[in-house]
């Protein structure tokens, strides 16, 4: 004898594992990239860019599936909030994708230049912002609200990442005119991962509010008033106000 | 492993059919042949003149039966239907109301000849009405009384709840419920079970015997309420058993016109109730 | 014990037409209502949901005291219209029921004209001339979103309309009467969609004048009509609140399988 409903929760966790697969996707394509990034890779690169278009193909499929159970399903509570969530996930994980092709086409635009000095913190931001993705997915499909508190937390590290890398390279640009060109390349890079970690930030905000059914916003950096979670990028401002 | 094969579902059906068709038939004929035999004994005899005359005529009866199912109509309906309304709407279940239904489904299967006797001993002798127009009509009235009551409760029973309900919470009381929707809308039962009554009464032999009906050809209609009247089930009795020199044709004239007579009341409320029905449903 | 029997049941703002303390009902020995202690807006929807056999119809005929007309129903408890226990020593029935209309499930027009049937209650309370009873027909009907169709044929009998019409009939019938509060038990169930989207459409129009007090099944006509909204599961109130708290994130959890419809 099924459960009542059994079909449409069987429904709603197809609808999560798809999603899971979506962000291991673009986790991969921004795995690749930084490393092209570091390895010069120009193939590994284009593996990621052409990559894109698949994500995109799955933010669309996903999106009408949800679309779907809208319409028929009638969802009320928690499975609608579920629902609504998973809608917003995708468009922060398509975007997350979307950086990762900006960085594999920095990392074919310097794939002949010799670095200034060892790449050591962008790889590290790359590591960090990967495992927030995983994590901030993880948290969506098992329900978790300790996982969310994790993924807030780690957003603080890469902060300071950007930061530092952006002091070392106004000094560097200001004492070696040479190599502005990688280096202003390689701060958009810094800048694109900040970006990323700020989108798994919206996703674990927005699991907690399939938990909780409060709309709240966690992560102080994305406060107006302090940090500069307010600056030009609209998805931030409009995210976190 | 059964002891006899079991018969295929079309022939038990078929046979099942052929069994209420017999029944049916077993009713439906000797009723029809009494009818008929009736009919051919004394059809010949009913003329204009036999009907109409009073010497020797069934004007006095006809007229004589007629002032007693009127009066016993206009006695027990509403009494009867009264009760019904009781019954129905206003008592509440409990072990008083289970003794009067006990008592009226009882009173109905008493024969008719107790009825009689109660009603020789009530209105004529204790009440001193003798024997008249009164209390022969008080009689029946007492008769039919079970017959009204159990009619007009099923037709007060046949009005939906829901009506009742949608008068209530508009603010109704119960008696105006019961005046503006439940008897109008039971209306038609109520009037069947009448005349149905009213039928049984006109029929009656045994009731009246000992409470109104006599027998004269010179002196028949009653002048008042208290007295006697010529009937025609007492006439019929009468003319069968006792008056000399009657033609056999007569007597079965006679009953045909009985006959006839309650079977033209039966087809009255059989009538009444379909054109009745047709106006409101719900 | 007690503190976890008592359900989570929130005082709406503003001005409370209806109210209970404390509410008990039997049939026989049978428990319809448990210890039902709630407050009712003014000139709002209130939905009253929750499965089959739960309480909520019981409830609902408290207002009107319909249930008196059960013989085996017990009713213990204070049940407030106006503040005033309807239950009280001094209270006039029939009154109160003018007060407090009622719609029911099935539509239930009288065996005669549509006239006759809206102009019934005016007349049970004593109105007999034919002008001022001409005009309490027409405004009863127009308040009823049924006046254009029928105006032509107010003779014919209502019989003869549609489900959805004789329901809107039932509700011109109540209106009559002039009502304060509205009482309605499950009046779509027994209709087309069509038929409920014009019947909800009149509720979100009447709300502006009366309070109304909707007992459903359909647990989505309450998410798309009221404006508060409560649970009742074996005739106990679990949840009340507003409707969209009880529909979006409802606190208790018997509430949240139930609208999920994982109930069972």
């Amino acid at each position: 004898m099924r459960r009542t409903r059994q079909a449409f929760d069987e429904q709603l966790a197809e609808l999560e594992q798809r999603l899971l697969k979506m962000g291991e996707f673009v986790e991969t394509m921004l795995e690749k990239a930084g490393r092209a990034l570091v390895t010069h890779d120009v193939k590994l690169a284009e593996e990621a860019i052409a990559a894109d278009d698949a994500a995109d193909d799955m933010d669309l499929e996903i999106e009408q599936h949800c679309m779907r159970l809208l319409a028929l399903q009638q969802p009320m509570s928690r499975d609608l909030r579920t629902i609504g969530t998973v809608m917003k996930v995708i468009a922060d994980v398509e975007r997350i994708g979307d950086y990762s092709v900006d960085i594999a086409k920095t990392a074919i635009e310097l794939a002949q230049t010799e670095y200034y000095k060892p790449l050591e913190d962008i790889p590290q931001m790359v590591e960090i912002v990967r495992w927030m993705l995983r994590q901030a997915l993880e948290a969506l499909v098992a329900h978790d609200l300790a996982l969310v508190a994790t993924v807030i937390e780690r957003d603080d590290e890469v902060d300071r990442l950007w930061y530092r890398i952006r002091e070392q390279v106004e000094k560097v640009m200001q004492a070696r005119p040479e190599v502005v060109p990688q280096a202003v390349a390689l701060l958009l890079v810094a800048r694109y991962l900040e970006r990323v970690a700020d989108h798994t930030v919206n996703i674990a905000e927005r699991v907690a509010y399939m938990e909780t059914g409060r709309l709240e916003v966690l992560a102080p950096s994305h406060r107006t008033e302090g940090g500069d979670g307010g600056a030009a990028d609209s998805e931030v401002g409009a995210e976190g106000a | 492993m059964s002891a006899f094969p079991r018969p295929s579902p079309k022939v038990s059906q078929a046979a099942a059919f052929a069994a209420l068709w017999m029944m049916g038939a077993a009713v439906v004929v000797p009723g029809v042949a009494v009818l008929a035999i009736m009919f051919v004994k004394g059809g010949r005899a009913i003329t204009w003149t036999m009907l109409a005359s009073v010497e020797g005529g069934l004007l006095p009866a006809i007229a004589g039966t007629a002032a007693l199912v009127a009066l016993t109509a206009l006695i027990a309906a509403p009494v009867g239907v009264a009760a019904a309304v009781y019954l129905s709407e206003y008592a509440r279940a409990g072990t008083l109301v289970r003794l009067v239904r006990l008592a009226i489904v009882n009173l109905a299967g008493v024969p008719s000849v107790v009825y009689g006797l109660f009603g020789l001993a009530l209105f004529v002798t204790l009440l001193q009405f003798g024997r008249c127009l009164l209390a022969g009509a008080c009689t029946l009235a007492l008769l039919v009384m079970p017959l009204i009551i159990t009619a007009s409760e099923e037709a007060l029973r046949q009005v939906p709840p829901r009506l009742r309900d949608a008068s209530y919470a508009l603010g109704a009381t119960r008696w105006q419920t019961v005046r503006r929707v439940v008897l109008p809308n039971a209306l038609p039962g109520i009037m069947t079970g009448m005349i149905l009554s009213v039928g049984r009464a006109a029929g009656e032999t045994a009731p009246i015997l000992f409470t109104a009906a006599f027998f004269s050809l010179t002196d028949p209609f009653p002048k008042s309420l208290l007295d006697p009247i010529v009937a025609l089930p007492y006439h019929l009795f009468v003319m069968a058993t006792e008056a000399p020199g009657v033609a056999e044709a007569d007597t079965w004239a006679t009953a045909t016109v009985l006959v006839a007579l309650v079977l033209a009341l039966n087809l009255m409320a059989v009538v009444l109730r379909a054109r009745l029905r047709r106006g409101r449903r719900w | 014990m007690a503190e976890a029997m008592k359900g989570i049941i929130e005082r709406p703002e503003g001005e409370i037409k209806l109210e209970t303390r404390g509410l008990n009902m039997h049939y026989d020995s049978f428990r319809a209502l448990s210890d039902v202690g709630v407050s009712i807006a003014a000139r709002r929807i209130t939905a009253l949901i929750g499965p089959s056999g739960c309480g909520k119809s019981s409830f609902l005929r408290c207002f009107n005291r319909m249930n008196d007309l059960i013989p085996s129903a017990r009713v213990e408890g204070e049940v407030m219209v106006d503040g005033r226990d309807v239950y009280g020593r001094e209270v006039d029935i029939p009154e109160l029921r003018k007060r407090v209309g009622m719609v029911f499930q099935s539509p239930n027009p009288f065996p005669m004209s549509i006239y006759d049937n809206v102009a019934y209650g005016p007349r049970l309370h004593g109105a007999q001339e034919r002008s001022a009873l001409d005009e309490i027909v027409e405004e009863s009907l127009r308040g009823a979103a049924l006046w254009d169709e029928v105006k032509d044929t107010l003779r014919k009998s209502a019989l003869d309309l549609s489900g959805g019409q004789q329901q809107r009939l039932s509700i011109a019938r109540v209106l009559a009467v002039g009502p304060e509060v509205l009482l309605m038990d499950e009046p779509c169930s027994a209709l087309d969609p069509t038929a409920t989207f014009k019947i909800e459409e009149l509720m979100l129009e009447l709300k502006e004048s009366y309070t109304i007090v909707i007992v459903t099944h359909n647990m989505y006509q309450a998410s798309r009509v009221s404006q508060y909204t409560g649970f009742f599961l074996l005739g106990e109130l679990i949840e009340y609140g507003p409707t969209v708290q009880i529909f979006e994130n409802p606190k208790d959890q018997r509430t949240d399988d139930y609208v999920r419809g994982r109930f069972g």
